[in-house]
């Protein structure tokens, strides 16, 4: 399915038609966002020597003091796609940017910043070029209201954090009302909320990237009736008893490890481990499409990505072979623990109830944890104690060790371990390996 | 002592939001340590309740969960008989589901089982967070721990009676009482999960179903709530200052 390169301010979606995008708004900024700009800058200058880091957010928030409207002034007239959903958007992201990369600049908030302050703080240290940013879920209205963007690709809903996000159910209502009158979404057919909530935008391309947490899919976020996986006389896919919401005809699938669209198939033989990495690559690719990139030629691009923002990265630490991977709700253990069951070397893992991973981990109990019966499993971190009584409950032996990570593998017989952190402890033991 | 237990889960895949899974496998460790035998029985949404158990477990959900586990429960005749004739311990839209009526995320009412003298309206702001309570009549039961994040309210009268008194936290939004207790039934708005934090409870409800339990020790869950209420009880914050002499 090659095409040629699209023409300027349109979108080509999968079957080949194109859309317009959104007209610039603002051309060259103002004195006002000037000085904010160079004021953030200094910022996040300040904060890199004082602090380490990007200094992304402080520059974000500078930004916003000084100039309120930056983030909508910064990003107009600019290509932007924004790319949201609890599990995979910094992997979509990555991936996004590495299959645009013919050589162009494109702008990114790779680290993970993605909330306000961290959107802000990209723009303002952004030259000029396609914009690909990670949105967290809950700041996607805001997001899309201040960007404008061409096209959104989204990912899934499930429970996160519920401690902010509250309930799944509302979150999906704020994205239907946001993405109404988005040109484009490239969405995962897949998960019912993504589906209703893509439907109020203009123009949806549906991607078959598979939903293995289907726990909140249950509900029909149309009608409040029940919604089923298997719905009689729906075919593959699921579908509501009471209303016309099913899922929809994907115009890219899975099939194994290869991406289907209508006259294409792309082994995507990716570096990246697991099932849910083939559908953000699925999803990174069919959006990339949209922007008249051949699949065949984008994946030759992702399959160069080994690691994003720290994830999956092996690294030799302390006499083990370390992998170090991140999963911070249900739905995202779920599809560690199915890459993690073939195995049987030791794990540690990592868990704390700070911030963004929100203060409340019961949801520890939404999972089972019966796949690492049997393997030496380590935990630690500020909520260890949690994590310890949960995997007792699921028949998982398990030592808390409390200390640093090099003082946990002390305790285990060199070799391979895998270290499963959720956010803030992915992190710091991130820090630890760098920085020893 | 019974020699087993039968435990009725229901809803869980629908009623399960916020960790209350784990209230079915404390009982369930609990049980088994203690030589019982342990069934679960998981209810789906189109099946009868079983008419007959030891305890009836309902957790917590979203709106639009329990709207639809309303119309479920309501639509079996003999839910509230079955349900009113046994132990049950509901959390959250448990509790709701169980009152004489809730109100939903746009100010309608729908009725619930009325099998508790209680009628459940909104909080004007969610009440998200640490929760600690002194149990009232429990016979055995320590401070009770949690987590709460629920925007309902609980309004007693009759024979409900609270299930605790408020420490820390919003509870039935009163500013004083937190959960229910009628006659068999326990309810709470407390996840964490209650019963994993809160092993006396799950003690007590066992107790209820199969008789005098045998002593049990559980240090890891003893750590993890000395944990929880270390954060959460402002008497142990108080204690500690005045220890420390400031």
């Amino acid at each position: 399915m090659k095409r040629d390169r699209k023409p300027a301010g349109v979108v080509v979606t999968a079957s080949g038609s194109t859309i317009p995008r959104r007209p610039g708004r603002t051309p060259p900024p103002g004195g006002r966002i000037r000085l904010a700009r160079y004021a953030a800058r200094a910022a996040a200058e300040l904060s890199r020597r004082l602090r380490g880091g990007s200094g992304t957010v402080i520059a974000g928030r500078v930004l916003q003091v000084v100039a309120p409207e930056a983030v909508a002034t910064l990003a107009s007239g600019r290509d932007v796609t924004l790319v949201s959903g609890t599990n995979g958007k910094t992997s979509i992201t990555a991936l996004m940017v590495a299959a645009l990369d013919d050589g162009r600049s494109v702008i990114s908030n790779r680290e993970g910043a993605n909330t306000a302050a961290g959107i802000a703080g990209t723009l303002a240290g952004a030259g000029d070029g396609r914009v690909v940013l990670e949105v967290d879920e809950g700041w996607l209205p805001w997001a899309i209201r201040e960007t404008a963007p061409g096209i959104v690709i989204l990912s899934n809903l499930s429970r996160d954090q519920l401690s902010r996000h509250h309930e799944v159910g509302a979150l999906a209502a704020s994205w239907r009302a946001a993405l109404a009158g988005v040109p484009l979404v490239v969405a995962n057919a897949d998960d019912p909320a993504v589906v209703w909530a893509a439907l109020a935008a203009r123009r949806q391309i549906w991607v078959a990237a598979g939903a293995r947490w289907t726990a909140d899919s249950l509900v029909c976020p149309a009608c409040g009736g029940r919604c089923r996986q298997s719905a009689p006389g729906h075919g593959r896919g699921w579908g509501c008893d009471s209303c016309g919401l099913r899922r929809p005809h994907p115009d890219w699938a899975l099939d194994g490890d290869a991406l289907v669209g209508t006259d294409v198939r792309v082994p995507l033989e990716l570096d990246l481990p697991g099932r849910f990495n083939l559908a953000n690559a699925a999803l990174a690719l069919a959006a990339a499409a949209t922007d008249g990139i051949d699949p065949r030629v984008a994946v030759t691009r992702v399959r160069d990505v080994r690691a994003v923002a720290g994830r999956y990265q092996r690294t030799r630490f302390r006499g083990h072979d370390l992998r170090i991977l991140l999963a911070k709700n249900p739905a995202g253990w779920l599809e560690l623990l199915d890459l993690m069951a073939p195995d049987t070397h030791p794990v540690v893992l990592l868990f704390n109830a700070d911030g963004v991973d929100g203060r409340d981990p019961s949801w520890l109990y939404d999972v089972s944890f019966t796949p690492l019966r049997g393997r030496l499993v380590v935990v630690q971190g500020r909520r260890a104690t949690d994590l310890l009584v949960r995997l007792e409950l699921d028949g998982v032996e398990a030592r808390s060790l409390p200390g640093t990570l090099a003082a946990a593998l002390w305790e285990i017989p060199s070799g391979r371990v895998d270290v499963v952190g959720n956010y803030t402890a992915f992190q710091h033991a991130l820090k630890e390996v760098r920085h020893g | 002592m019974a020699d087993e237990i039968t435990v009725v889960h229901v809803y869980p895949d629908l009623l399960g939001t916020y960790g209350d899974r784990g209230n079915v496998l404390a009982l369930a460790r609990r049980a088994s340590g203690r030589g019982l035998r342990y069934r679960v029985i998981e209810v789906g949404l189109e099946d009868r309740l079983p008419r007959t158990a030891d305890l009836y477990v309902i957790g917590g959900g979203e709106d639009s969960a329990q709207l639809l586990a309303a119309r479920a429960l309501l639509a079996d005749d003999l839910s509230a008989a079955v349900l009113g004739a046994h132990t049950c311990f509901v959390v959250c839209a448990g509790l709701q589901l169980l009152s004489r009526g809730f109100e939903d995320g746009h100010g309608r009412r729908h009725q619930g089982l009325g099998l508790l003298d209680v009628e459940c309206g909104r909080l004007e702001e969610r009440a998200v967070g640490e929760i600690v309570t002194e149990p009232v009549d429990l016979p055995g039961v320590p401070t009770l721990t949690g987590y709460e994040n629920h925007r309902g309210t609980a309004q007693l009268s009759g024979s409900a009676r609270p299930l605790g008194r408020l420490v820390a936290g919003v509870g039935n939004g009163d500013a004083r009482s937190e959960g229910v207790r009628q006659g068999h039934i326990l309810a709470t708005y407390l996840h964490g999960p209650a019963l994993v934090r809160n092993p006396a409870l799950a003690d007590l409800l066992l107790t209820l179903a199969a008789g005098p339990l045998p002593a049990y020790d559980d240090p890891d869950v003893e750590r993890l709530r000395d944990e929880r209420l270390d954060v959460a009880d402002p008497r142990r914050h108080r204690a500690r200052r005045v220890l420390l002499g400031h």
